[in-house]
């Protein structure tokens, strides 16, 4: 009976997405590993299988277990984070895995989930009102005990996507000026390394002074402008203090390559510049499925991995990548939409966590690689290779789809 | 508002990743060009080149194996560099700088250890290629000369350069191309087709497969087998009889415009232009700005013909109707044409058409010329129908032969003289010196030879070809278009029996050969040069046209010896040996030949240039020339092998 209800209630067309996602994903792993000597392939093939039980064992658990033991699973997170420090394995400097025999697990990976369950518990357990500062905190406070665990190991990749929650932060009550607030950090931040700093600040007395005159009034308030505009300034300065004296040469040469400052491709543009040319050598249609020069010839860093996208931009050309950005966006509208219809809040915060994760996922990734974003590791969720991104996302998914198949049940 | 927020990053994201990636693949177009400089690299598989053949099936140019050394640095491991050292006859001070120079261009790439080793330098070390281990060796193909003689004819191979790689898609550098001489005229027949294999490169430049299991791979097309019109027995003949001498020689068989001989002297062996000496036997040869081996005289040479060109002012008159065979006119060892002008002449008495050719009459023939001239009131007029006469001899242009240089020569019309004179006031007064093949007319060997071919034929000819057969293609159709002349037939009788008797009472009655019927006209040049800030009078260029057997003509030959004095004196003999060469097979006057062999002309050209090193190259016979211009081309003892 229970697993009808599940066949009935299930959303489909999210897991039919998820599937094409995954194939597709792997066709391109194989594509781009036919020529290594490592199996990589066939690894990813043994993960998709495991994905399988997995999905059946989430589907099979109460959806009610989920909100019963967020803060347990959350705890029990933290502690394999804060474990790494202690016991984990670095490859490649990051210090993010355990090593069990010859397979690693990334509990970052399984982080975000966690993270997103307690998130939602927390919002869902009484009429939290995110109008009061201290249920701020103590929302933050959740979001960013994962950072804190994350950023030193250093994997500031993983550690960047929990800045999406406080996008989800916002649908549940959270003031519009952290997000604005955020917003302007960002293009104040841009425009700091683009253009030189005096003229940013200049730029910002301009747009302070013209909203000062338009506004009526009596919404007219010398102090307030008079603060934000000294918190302008400060932040633009402390950027371009922090630019050029705190972060290394190699973290400024990242930012410098997207503003077309550094050409050294040989150096630190190797990476975006075999990427663009990769992406960029596809055309309409691609060169086809295995044909892909760039992609036999080894010439993309990371392929399999971060980079994977190279290989549908080479091969399968605008039209490919057309198809695999349309489908990632109808996934995550789908995962909105659905959050939306749900009848529990905690549902909803967590099926917004889950859009809001796999976005920024998708977003960093895809722009890191068409060369519009820095450098940063960051894996497409369901292509990219690796056990632990696969099973992590897929957690991430399943938990918001069972729970949306209970919902007729949640009486 | 809280819900449209992600929804709308979504989409905008979505949107901005698809501009990005629509301009990287649809509007920006260098990635892709990029991508193959990156991953694809084209190898060549080069075929072999076509054989040159004689006229008669004799095998003149071929060619030979030539071996790369090459090394890949990373590989190397315990090499015996004493050993090795040895078998490659070079220092350890060159295996130091040349293995420094491969790792300094890629640890991981193969370079050029040592070049274009011949068969014998590669043997003794091929059998013991395996004991170095990061050596192995390329192939080539050069080209090997059965013969040493027709450098001037071959032209040679060498690596193409780049204007021409620009101009012509099918060039890559470093390949191959014929220069100078046939293996220019014929290097799409010569070179075949080159294949083309795309192979898959790896990032660090590693070669990993074929790319697309080769679907746009091409196999390489054999070049073809050319047979050449020339006569390898009278091309070396005339090269000996060349020796110490500058000129050039040109031999055309009548009845179809074949050369039967190309000849320019000073010449070299063609084979010291091969392999690893080309680049500096080659400096040598284009900076001897004196003797000038590189210029093809018998294609090149421009000079006023001289008394050979009498023969077509002899015909113009003819078909104009201004003479006859009977016209008279009286030499007193020259005569006065104009007020206060005579032209000399070493004749005296009356001359008609028939003594007037074999005595070369000066006055006869500028009378000639200047009744033609005129018969027309206008002289303008008159002498552009002389000259459309003259042109139809194939002469005043480019001929359209199958070599890749020449002159245009020079037959003047009235716009020739409009320039000289542009206030006009010229008539046939003036312009007489054509008539005797000087003022304004210029002519090279092979148009002499194409002229005397064109009267030995009674008016008309075939264009001058050095192309014979083609295996497996035909031969350009415009060798086998005959050119008639504007001259009747029936004019050619008299002046043809004018130049037979050349030999029986003119100029070259010493020259006879017995049983053969030749018919011929001596001629000299005048020509001036500086020396010392003074123009000087040199001796006379000699020139020598003649055609044998008279009835049934099968060698046409003209033939220039610069500073050679009087025509019959050198050019003279020259070409009866040759025709006696070419038709008989064997030399019947030893003495003549002799004689001809031992005239060395160096005196005169040390006067012109004083250079030593000119003097050095002419001082000594051709087969030393070869040895003393380059002591290091060494005699390779394996050449024929193939």
């Amino acid at each position: 009976m229970k697993n009808q209800s599940i066949k009935k209630n299930l959303d489909w067309s999210c897991v039919i997405i998820y599937s094409a996602l995954v194939i597709l994903g792997w066709l391109n792993i194989f594509s781009s590993s036919l020529s290594s000597p490592d199996n990589t392939y066939q690894k990813q093939l043994i993960f998709i299988v495991l994905t399988i039980p997995l999905i059946f064992i989430i589907l099979a658990i109460d959806g009610k277990i989920y909100e019963k033991y967020a803060s347990i699973i959350f705890v029990v997170s933290l502690i394999s984070l804060a474990g790494l420090f202690v016991a984990g394995k670095t490859i490649a400097g990051q210090r993010c895995w355990y090593a069990i025999g010859s397979f690693t697990i990334q509990p970052s990976e399984f982080a975000k989930a966690a993270t997103s369950l307690a998130l939602a518990k927390y919002l869902s357990d009484s009429q939290i009102n995110l109008k009061d500062v201290n249920r701020q905190i103590q929302a933050l406070a959740i979001v960013f005990l994962p950072v804190f665990l994350i950023l030193p190991q250093p994997d500031p990749g993983s550690a960047l996507i929990y800045s999406i929650f406080f996008v989800v932060l916002y649908r549940e009550g959270l003031p519009a000026w952290y997000v604005l607030t955020g917003a302007a950090a960002i293009v104040l931040f841009v425009l700091t390394l683009v253009i030189e700093p005096q003229y940013v600040i200049l730029l910002a007395l301009v747009a302070l002074v013209l909203h000062y005159f338009k506004s009526r009034l009596g919404d007219r308030n010398i102090v307030l402008s008079s603060i934000l505009f000294a918190l302008m300034s400060g932040f633009v300065l402390s950027v371009s203090y922090v630019f050029e004296n705190v972060f290394k040469q190699h973290h400024r040469d990242r930012f410098n390559i997207l503003l077309g400052k550094t050409v050294d491709l040989k150096g630190i543009g190797y990476n975006t510049n075999q990427s663009e040319i990769a992406i960029g050598s596809g055309g309409w249609i691609g060169k086809g499925f295995l044909e892909g020069t760039q992609t036999k010839g080894g010439f993309v860093p990371e392929q399999h991995t971060d980079y994977i996208f190279t290989t549908v931009g080479e091969e399968w050309g605008f039209a490919g990548s057309l198809v695999v950005i349309g489908l990632f966006a109808a996934l995550l509208l789908r995962i909105i939409y659905l959050a939306e219809r749900q009848k529990t809040k905690f549902s909803r915060v967590y099926g917004y966590c889950v859009a809001g994760i796999l976005f920024t996922h998708f977003f960093v990734n895809i722009s890191m690689v068409v060369g519009i974003f820095p450098t940063i590791g960051v894996p497409l969720p369901f292509f990219s290779y690796g056990g632990s991104g696969l099973w992590g996302f897929t957690i991430l998914l399943f938990i918001f789809l069972k729970m949306d198949a209970n919902k007729v049940n949640e009486w | 508002m809280r819900k449209i927020l992600l929804p709308s990053l979504i989409i905008i994201a979505a949107s901005l990743l698809l501009i990005r990636i629509f301009y990287l693949q649809v509007i920006n177009d260098t990635f892709k060009l990029k991508s193959e400089n990156n991953a694809i690299k084209i190898k060549y598989d080069y075929p072999e080149r076509g054989y040159i053949f004689d006229r008669n099936g004799k095998l003149l140019v071929s060619n030979q194996a030539s071996y790369d050394i090459m090394v890949i640095p990373r590989e190397l491991k315990n090499i015996d560099t004493l050993e090795f050292c040895q078998l490659l006859k070079i220092t350890k001070e060159d295996f130091i700088k040349n293995i420094k120079k491969a790792k300094v261009y890629s640890p991981r790439l193969p370079s050029v250890f040592l070049p274009q080793l011949n068969k014998s330098e590669f043997a003794a070390f091929q059998e013991k290629i395996r004991k170095f281990e990061g050596f192995y060796f390329q192939k080539r193909s050069l080209r090997d000369y059965e013969v040493d003689y027709g450098a001037n004819v071959f032209g040679g191979i060498t690596e193409v350069n780049e204007s021409k790689i620009a101009k012509n898609p099918y060039y890559k550098s470093g390949d191959l191309i014929g220069v100078q001489g046939v293996e220019q005229s014929y290097e799409e027949i010569l070179r075949g087709i080159k294949g083309v294999k795309y192979i898959q490169k790896d990032k660090y430049n590693r070669e990993i497969g074929s790319y697309k299991e080769g679907k746009y791979d091409t196999i390489a097309v054999q070049g073809e087998d050319i047979n050449l019109t020339i006569d390898a027995e009278i091309q070396k003949y005339g090269e000996q009889l060349m020796i110490n001498k500058r000129g050039g020689i040109v031999a055309i068989e009548p009845q179809t415009g074949e050369i039967l001989a190309l000849i320019t002297a000073p010449s070299y062996d063609p084979s010291i232009l091969v392999g690893r000496q080309r680049s500096k036997n080659y400096t040598l040869l284009y900076y001897d700005s004196i003797a000038k081996p590189l210029y093809d005289r018998g294609l090149l040479a421009e000079y006023p013909p001289g008394s050979p060109f009498k023969i077509l002012t002899g015909l113009v008159a003819l078909q104009e109707g201004v003479i006859d065979e009977q016209t008279t006119f009286v030499c007193h060892h020259g005569f006065s044409y104009a007020r206060g002008r005579f032209m000399a002449c070493h004749g005296f008495g009356p001359h008609q058409l028939n003594n007037g050719i074999y005595n070369s009459c000066n006055t006869y023939f500028a009378s000639a010329y200047m009744k033609t001239i005129n018969k027309y009131a206008k002289p303008a007029y008159a002498v552009d129908v002389w000259s459309n006469h003259v042109k139809s001899f194939g002469l005043g242009d480019f001929m359209g032969y199958d070599l890749p240089t020449g002159r245009r020569g020079n037959i003047p019309d009235s716009k020739t003289y409009k320039k000289i004179y542009p206030n006009g006031g010229w008539r046939s007064t003036t312009i007489v010196s054509n008539s005797i093949g000087q003022g304004e007319v210029l002519m090279t060997p092979i148009q002499l030879a194409n002229m005397i071919a064109t009267v030995s034929n009674e008016g008309y000819y075939y264009t001058p070809h050095i192309i014979k057969k083609i295996k497996g293609g035909a031969i350009d159709k415009k060798f086998t278009t005959k050119h008639v002349t504007t001259i009747d037939k029936k004019y050619f009788k008299p002046v043809i029996q004018g130049l037979h008797d050349v030999y029986n009472f003119g100029t070259a009655s010493s020259l006879r050969v017995e049983g053969i019927e030749i018919c011929g006209k001596t001629g000299t040049a005048e020509n001036f040069a500086k020396i010392g800030g003074k123009r000087v009078q040199l001796k006379d260029h000699s020139i020598f046209v003649a055609f044998a057997p008279k009835d049934n003509p099968k060698i046409a030959i003209a033939i220039m010896v610069e500073n050679g004095g009087y025509g019959a004196t050198i050019a003279g003999p020259i070409a009866s040996l040759m025709i006696e060469k070419y038709l008989r097979k064997k030399i019947t006057r030893v003495d003549l030949e002799k004689r001809v062999l031992g005239i060395s002309l160096r005196d005169q050209y040390a006067r012109l240039g004083g250079m030593a090193e000119a003097n050095a190259i002419e001082s000594t016979p051709k087969e030393n020339f070869v040895k003393n211009m380059a002591a290091a081309v060494k005699v390779d003892s394996t050449k024929k092998i193939n």
